[in-house]
């Protein structure tokens, strides 16, 4: 580390602000596909050359490359193969946003509360936890779109019901580490109510457990999702998934094969790019958790 | 030893109560059963008249009594769109899914443990990377996906192997593979970390140095220890396998009961959703039952706690 270091004052600022950054070793081969994905949702309308669902049948099944304003060709219904891609990455980037944004509020607020508190909601709490862990999660995506329908709230609904729960364990498990440290006590001796030791003293210090398992649970949540939309228990069929446009080439596969091969390497990229960030998070943050 | 199983036992027991409430709330409160199940030409009459007739003007609590003992006994009712029973089309399609989730079981630990042993064995080798690979891809590649692009290189382009339906070995080895690749990853990774644990503890350092031979050392000494965690994770792939059944099966049009959980879904066929969803969480109940004891019995500072 750079304790002590005296700053070079023969040194131009650029030079330091240059080895700053080379110094971060973030996994810049990740980082740089997260971040594509991320301007791909954004800015969709805009870097889309088409609409994706425009259907034009007279433009059908045109190979990649065969024409350049189709750069990666033309499904049956002739929609733009590049387009969709691009407008695939906003479904997921939403979908994944919500689903994990909301199981990890939940999950956190439950694993603070069970692990301050302790007794008979940390016995259920954790109980169902274990449930919601082990339970294969395609049959409660399949449970809950039978009784709410297919829709992309089925989906959301399904990955939050599985994604809560490794949160919770996890923050719990810090949570009573936390609690017996002579700071809560100070706390408590000085008569700070409990919701204000939780959200000011014990939460900023799972903060980085949030991050980490966050991190390492985003691939997970979008291959879930591509998985549920493959099936057919999301979005209806037509609309920019990769998960969709996979199956969509699926009956079609040895004439037009381009329309489910693409889509993958999409959603494998996308999945690789985060469970090798989350990797190099965890390592950063807590090495201890390398079995994680 | 036997509380334990006991708590566990009743933990199963709980979760497969909670399911079937989801289930029955799944086919009465989306719609009225009475009126799926009489069609769009039934009268006022004949509606009143079923309702009765399948006990729906019942309170909700003794419908669900009812309709829990009916299940207790096997009975799921009758499908309205084959005109049969819903457990013999369970059934039929049962023994399917499960050689399909045996098979790629088996395929999951004889790949699996070898695969991880030789990395851990020729660290850092050509061999290591490529197994490393191997794994990463496992876990990162939808299944599904993986599944189509198998089709299109061993079926349409090579023709080597079968690639939908049912029948002799080699229509098993693509969605057998298929559906053991993300579980036989982790098996990869866990058991090459700690057969690197192990390979660096004392014992194998003394069986080294009284000068037994190094395959010895290897299978003998080192593996045994190094295989239980592998062997524990094992259990956890089966909920895996159970996942990764459903898509498989759709892509590769194997008459398993995810095909059939899938169909009766889009269908709207109560009765085989009923059936199928509760045979899949009692199937998934009594594996990670069985796991648990077994590993309670391996582990025995697990029956303690």
């Amino acid at each position: 580390m750079a304790i002590g270091t005296i700053p070079n004052r023969a040194e131009p600022w650029w030079r330091g602000a240059f080895r700053r950054v080379r110094d971060v070793r973030l996994p810049w081969v990740s980082v740089s596909i997260v971040f594509v994905l991320l301007v791909c949702a954004i800015f969709s309308p805009l870097l889309a050359p088409h609409n994706p669902t425009q259907i034009n049948i007279l433009d059908g099944r045109m190979a990649p490359g065969e024409d350049l304003n189709h750069l990666l060709g033309t499904d049956i219904m002739g929609r733009d193969m590049l387009s969709r891609l691009i407008y695939g990455a906003r479904t997921t980037v939403f979908i994944s946003l919500v689903a994990l944004g909301t199981g990890a509020l939940v999950g956190t607020l439950v694993g603070l509360v069970a692990g301050y508190r302790e007794g008979w909601f940390d016995a259920v709490a954790m109980r169902a936890a274990d449930a919601a862990l082990g339970f294969p999660t395609i049959l409660v995506a399949m449970v809950i779109v039978v009784i709410m329908g297919a829709g992309i709230e089925s989906i959301i609904l399904a990955v939050i019901l599985t994604v809560w729960a490794r949160f919770a364990r996890m923050i719990r498990g810090d949570v009573l580490n936390i609690k017996d440290m002579d700071f809560i006590t100070a706390a408590r001796l000085a008569g700070v109510s409990t919701p204000v030791i939780i959200w000011r003293h014990v939460f900023p210090n799972t903060i980085n457990t949030l991050m980490i398992i966050t991190s390492l649970q985003v691939g997970q949540v979008i291959l879930l999702e591509a998985s549920l939309s493959f099936l057919g228990l999301g979005l209806p069929i037509g609309e920019p998934a990769w998960g969709i446009m996979v199956s969509e080439g699926k009956a079609v596969i040895l004439e037009v094969w381009w329309l489910s091969l693409f889509p993958g390497i999409a959603i494998t990229v996308v999945v690789l790019a985060f469970n090798y960030f989350g990797d190099w998070m965890r390592d950063a943050l807590d090495p201890k958790l390398r079995r994680l | 030893m036997q509380r334990y199983i006991l708590v566990r036992l009743s933990q199963g027991i709980v979760t497969l109560f909670v399911l079937s409430i989801a289930v029955f709330i799944s086919s009465h409160l989306t719609g009225d059963p009475a009126l799926y199940l009489l069609g769009p030409e039934g009268t006022q009459e004949d509606y009143e008249q079923l309702k009765r007739n399948i006990g729906l003007d019942k309170p909700l609590p003794v419908q669900y009594g009812v309709f829990l003992s009916n299940i207790l006994q096997g009975d799921f009712g009758t499908s309205p769109i084959t005109g049969q029973s819903a457990r013999d089309t369970l059934m039929e399609r049962l023994p399917a899914t499960l050689q399909l989730a045996g098979v790629a079981f088996v395929l999951t630990l004889i790949v699996g443990i070898p695969l991880g042993v030789l990395s851990a064995v020729n660290r850092d080798s050509i061999f290591d990377h490529l197994g490393k690979a191997f794994a990463i891809l496992g876990i990162a590649a939808p299944s599904f996906w993986v599944a189509i692009m198998l089709i299109l290189l061993f079926g349409a382009i090579l023709g080597w192997l079968p690639t939908f339906g049912r029948g002799g070995v080699s229509h098993y080895i693509l969605p057998a593979f298929v559906l053991s690749w993300g579980g036989m990853a982790g098996i990869v990774r866990l058991v090459r970390s700690s057969m690197l644990e192990v390979l660096d503890s004392e014992y194998v350092k003394f069986a080294r140095v009284k000068g037994l031979a190094e395959n010895m050392v290897i299978y003998k000494h080192a593996l045994k220890n190094a295989v239980i965690p592998a062997l524990t994770f094992s259990g956890l792939t089966l909920a895996g396998l159970l996942n990764g059944s459903v898509a498989v099966e759709v892509v590769f049009a194997w008459p398993g009961i995810g095909r059939l959980l899938l169909q009766g879904i889009t269908q709207r066929d109560f009765p085989i959703i009923q059936a199928t969803v509760l045979a899949a969480g009692l199937f998934y109940v009594i594996v990670s039952l069985v796991v648990d004891i077994l590993y309670a019995y391996i582990n025995p500072r697990i029956r303690y706690q």
